[in-house]
């Protein structure tokens, strides 16, 4: 499938370039995407620590989990958006972008992690709420969890650099 | 006083000119920043969230606090550490850019408020009032740091 057409036309549209060509704008959506990603790592690594048993040892699993999932989503809500406008301000560099492509394919693998652990390990969680150090399936949920988002950080980061751009070096 | 030749002799350090002059280093070290960013805000956030009567409620506050203390310090010392060579590499820059110096006050009275009146409170039975204000300025001080960080590479 050729997106070449697609991102081409979505560049050419007048939020676009609204974006692309304000002062304040870009500035600001790229800071929201920054501020927004403590709220939402930053929880999200608390509850994965836990479940790697690394941190807030002894506080129940259910309790981390329920109490700040809801945080992590409102928090990846607005990274989304946010992300999805700094998209939106340069889709042709972006789509062609080794670093953005990589991303994209790691979010989708945090996701099947976190469904997989929602729909094993965790149904059973009343056996281990308490435990320091959970089984082995959460613990490597917490890691797997724990080493994807780092990478997505690295894509996000490295994605702003033009080392593997066409045409640019 | 005027500190333009002491930012000089940063920039000129060997630490300043290796990373300045690696096409690597510079966005390496960015990334570690990055993720050391989100440890201290998730360090923050939990407990500034406790203190408003959010998040993990049914464990005690000082316990709670106890137990993120070591991820709040290790992140800080993370961030600077990764912090310091970025400014090193671009010092003159930075000494031209308004935001920069927001961010060092804020970043001076931000980890201040930390290891004085919020360590103090969180480990005190206070009124809620003043958990509620303490949690609000330490959120309102790191969002500022991180903000106008970030601003750095716009001006």
């Amino acid at each position: 499938m050729d997106l070449q057409p697609f991102v081409q036309w979505l560049e050419g549209t007048a939020g676009s370039t609204a974006i692309r060509e304000s002062t304040l704008l870009y500035p600001i959506i790229e800071t929201t995407h920054v501020l927004m990603l403590c709220l939402f790592l930053g929880m999200i690594a608390m509850l994965d620590l836990r479940l790697a048993g690394l941190g807030l040892r002894g506080v129940p699993v259910s309790e981390v989990a329920g109490r700040l999932l809801p945080w992590a989503l409102t928090g990846f809500a607005f990274m989304a958006i946010s992300g999805m406008l700094l998209f939106y301000s340069g889709p042709v560099r972006a789509a062609s972008n080794i670093f953005f492509r990589i991303k994209m394919i790691l979010i989708v693998l945090t996701g099947i992690n976190a469904v997989l652990f929602h729909f094993t390990i965790y149904k059973r969680v009343a056996d281990w709420d308490c435990d320091p150090t959970p089984p082995t399936r959460a613990r490597l949920a917490g890691w797997f969890s724990l080493l994807l988002w780092c990478a997505v950080v690295i894509c996000g980061r490295m994605q702003a650099y033009n080392w593997f751009d066409k045409g640019t070096r | 006083m005027d500190l333009l030749p002491l930012f000089k002799w940063f920039e000129a350090t060997t630490i300043g000119t290796v990373v300045r002059e690696s096409l690597w280093l510079f966005p390496v070290i960015q990334c570690v920043h990055l993720l050391a960013l989100s440890m201290l805000g998730g360090s923050v956030l939990l407990m500034d969230l406790r203190l408003m009567g959010f998040g993990l409620l049914t464990q005690p506050i000082a316990e709670l606090a106890s137990k993120v203390h070591p991820w709040l310090k290790g992140s800080l010392v993370a961030i600077i550490a990764t912090g310091v060579p970025m400014f090193l590499s671009e010092a003159i820059k930075c000494y031209y850019s308004p935001p920069f110096w927001y961010k060092m006050g804020l970043l001076v009275l931000a980890t201040s408020f930390a290891f004085t009146i919020r360590k103090k409170v969180l480990a005190s039975e206070c009124q809620s009032l003043w958990r509620w204000l303490t949690a609000l300025i330490s959120l309102a001080l790191w969002t500022g740091v991180a903000f106008s960080g970030r601003w750095i590479a716009f001006y």
